[in-house]
């Protein structure tokens, strides 16, 4: 459509109208017109190109890298697997604006991993299922995060849980467990060489600090109200934050274990129970963190 | 609804995909409508009373203030309802609850059911929900009445047509078909790759997650649309290329809620279509076009009532179908 509407009843009419005008100027100003007209539509084609290209590029770049999948994020409890995930994951948000102690965050361009899309840092705020009944999968619209798995989708094996996960601070209510089937994770002593029991260390002060910002809630604090793990020092002789904090019970416990070579060490010795819901990483003591979840990991016995 | 309006309307399904207005056949107006026209033709006592109306001419933000008036106070709604923890519209535009009652936007919805290709209840009843109430407010009046993109891109047209009159910049209109190709390419995408693509790069997506979980690095996405609409093409994004609009044009054909246009008293000097995102959509108003005395404005209208604040007449208006009979 031309851009100036030709409404006004002094406009001149439009070139295809004006055939009964064969003098000479008139014929070279509708070439003109026309060779104007042709170099319009070169101009269009050029900018719908430049819009479809750029549109396009932007589309795929924030595709890409999901195709490559490099990085592994935790994602919050009763996932679908990833890609079933990402598929059915609207971007809303919603499960971040129930979470009690925002554990949830949303992904961001650079993160290549969906815009927008949820995902749990534990190390700065772990899912400690404060709200007991996980809202967040009672938040989610689509089933990305959900209780039931629809039948075509197969939980990999290692990924569903044995038994539902009793929560320590319900282990006193008629209905202890946790609605979950599926872990989001496994945590693992991933820097041995840096955890206080294994050097029969303990531990004293605040567990990551006094800036730390994350929250947690304390049974004997109060159920319902998560502090700041910083207002809850510790002073323990052999250090034991992962296990005294695991939400869950029978998930994690200090064991001695017996090396190749005879010796004798107290470690923490992560169970089939494990969710992988990350507080065992945001209150490990040092830095970094001697346990972590890994996303997505299955039980292996 | 007589003949001439009947074609016409299936001929505004078509405009929306992308279809050039044509001028109709003359077998094609109505005979009230042929008088009209006829009437005007050089009728000195109509040019006299359009100077007067000319001069006369006041300019009204009617409707543009009562629009972003509703845009602004929707979307903070929904940063209210976060911030203050009020639970009053929880989530963000793609989905929400309404005092706990689903809310799916269709484009997003549509996505996520070709992408997972697997759809449970809620999304069902959130989808639904929108559906119906779009298809009776006019579908695409999502677009102006709440998409935040819509109200900086209408403040990105402000500067770009500022520009355009110091002549540093000219529009350059770009083949509408493209949003069509483009509905088409993010749909197979998601069928094909099973991930929600378009989600990605959606402004009003982007937008309207930054506002309530704040900003990120993709609202640089957004500022290059607004940078390419500003320097290179007029409301570029939604006019030939957002998908979301055309979903909700789709669900707008049957809207009762639109805007109409009279001919009577038109003086025909094209000022709703200087003013309009889909000017394609006001083809009527041109001088012997109307079929009718009475014609309807068809479903690519955002019935963002810009066109009803600047006509000099009120040959435009805002109309519910059925209503203005019933009263």
């Amino acid at each position: 459509m031309s851009d100036d509407p030709k409404d006004s009843p002094s406009a001149a009419p439009e070139p295809a109208a004006s055939s009964p005008a064969p003098r000479k100027p008139a014929l070279t100003a509708a070439q003109r017109m026309s060779r104007e007209r042709q170099q319009q539509a070169r101009r269009r084609v050029l900018h719908t190109i430049l819009l479809s290209g750029g549109v396009m590029g932007a589309a795929l770049s924030g595709w890409l890298p999901l195709a490559y999948a490099q990085r592994q994020r935790l994602r919050p409890p009763g996932a679908l697997d990833e890609k079933d995930f990402l598929a059915s994951c609207i971007k809303c948000g919603q499960c971040v604006q129930v979470c009690p102690v925002n554990a949830i965050k949303l992904a961001d361009l650079v993160d290549g991993f969906g815009v927008g899309a949820p995902y749990i840092a534990a190390r700065d705020q772990a899912c400690d299922f404060s709200c007991d009944a996980v809202q967040c999968i009672l938040a989610c619209p689509t089933g990305a995060l959900t209780y039931h798995k629809p039948d075509f989708l197969k939980p990999r094996s290692g990924a569903g849980l044995a038994a539902k996960p009793v929560l320590k601070a319900k282990q006193k209510d008629p209905e202890p467990t946790l609605n979950l089937t599926e872990r989001i994770g496994v945590a693992r002593l991933t820097r041995p060489e840096s955890c206080l029991a294994l050097q029969g260390k303990g531990f004293k002060g605040q567990a990551r600090g006094a800036d730390f910002k994350g929250r947690m809630r304390y049974m004997e604090v109060d159920r319902w109200k998560p502090i700041p793990v910083a207002d809850h020092p510790y002073d323990v002789p052999e250090c034991d934050l992962c296990v005294r904090e695991c939400p869950v019970a029978q998930a994690i416990s200090i064991e001695t274990v017996t090396l190749a070579d005879g010796r004798q060490r107290r470690q923490p010795v992560v169970h089939e129970p494990c969710v992988g819901c990350g507080v065992c990483e945001m209150v490990c003591p040092v830095e970094q963190a001697a346990i972590e979840v890994v996303p997505r990991e299955v039980w292996r016995a | 609804m007589n003949n001439p309006l009947r074609k016409r309307f299936g001929e505004q399904i078509l405009l929306m995909f992308g279809r050039e207005p044509k001028r109709p056949e003359e077998g094609d107006i109505a005979p009230a409508a042929q008088k009209i026209h006829f009437f005007k033709q050089g009728n000195r006592d109509f040019i006299a009373e359009k100077k007067h109306a000319r001069a006369h001419a006041v300019k009204k933000n009617t409707w543009r203030n009562r629009r972003w008036a509703t845009l602004i106070t929707a979307n903070l709604l929904f940063v209210l309802s976060y911030w203050l923890d009020v639970q009053l519209l929880e989530g963000s535009l793609t989905a929400s609850r309404f005092v706990g009652f689903h809310l799916i936007d269709l484009n997003s919805a549509l996505q996520v059911m070709l992408a997972h290709k697997h759809i449970i209840v809620n999304l069902l009843i959130g989808t639904g929900t929108i559906l119906v109430g779009w298809a009776l407010l006019g579908g695409r009046t999502f677009c102006s009445w709440v998409c935040p993109y819509h109200l900086l891109a209408e403040w990105a047209e402000k500067l770009h047509l500022w520009l355009a009159e110091k002549k540093l910049v000219s529009d350059a209109p770009i083949d509408r078909r493209l949003r069509v190709v483009f509905w088409l390419i993010f749909a197979l995408l998601a069928l094909g790759t099973g991930y929600t693509v378009y989600e990605a790069i959606s402004p009003t997506g982007i937008l309207s997650r930054a506002l309530i979980y704040g900003p990120g690095l993709a609202l640089l996405w957004v500022i290059a649309l607004l940078f390419f609409e500003v320097f290179f093409s007029r409301r570029a994004w939604c006019r030939y290329a957002c998908p979301i609009g055309l979903t909700y044009g789709v669900v707008g054909i049957v809207s009762p809620l639109r805007v109409k246009y009279t001919l009577e008293g038109c003086f025909h000097e094209g000022d709703c279509r200087k003013v309009c995102l889909v000017p394609h959509v006001l083809d009527t108003v041109i001088k012997g076009r109307a079929v009718d005395t009475e014609v309807p404005i068809g479903p690519d209208c955002t019935r963002c009532g810009l066109c009803v604040d600047t006509c000099p007449s009120g040959s435009l208006k805002f109309d519910v179908k059925g209503l203005s009979k019933l009263l």
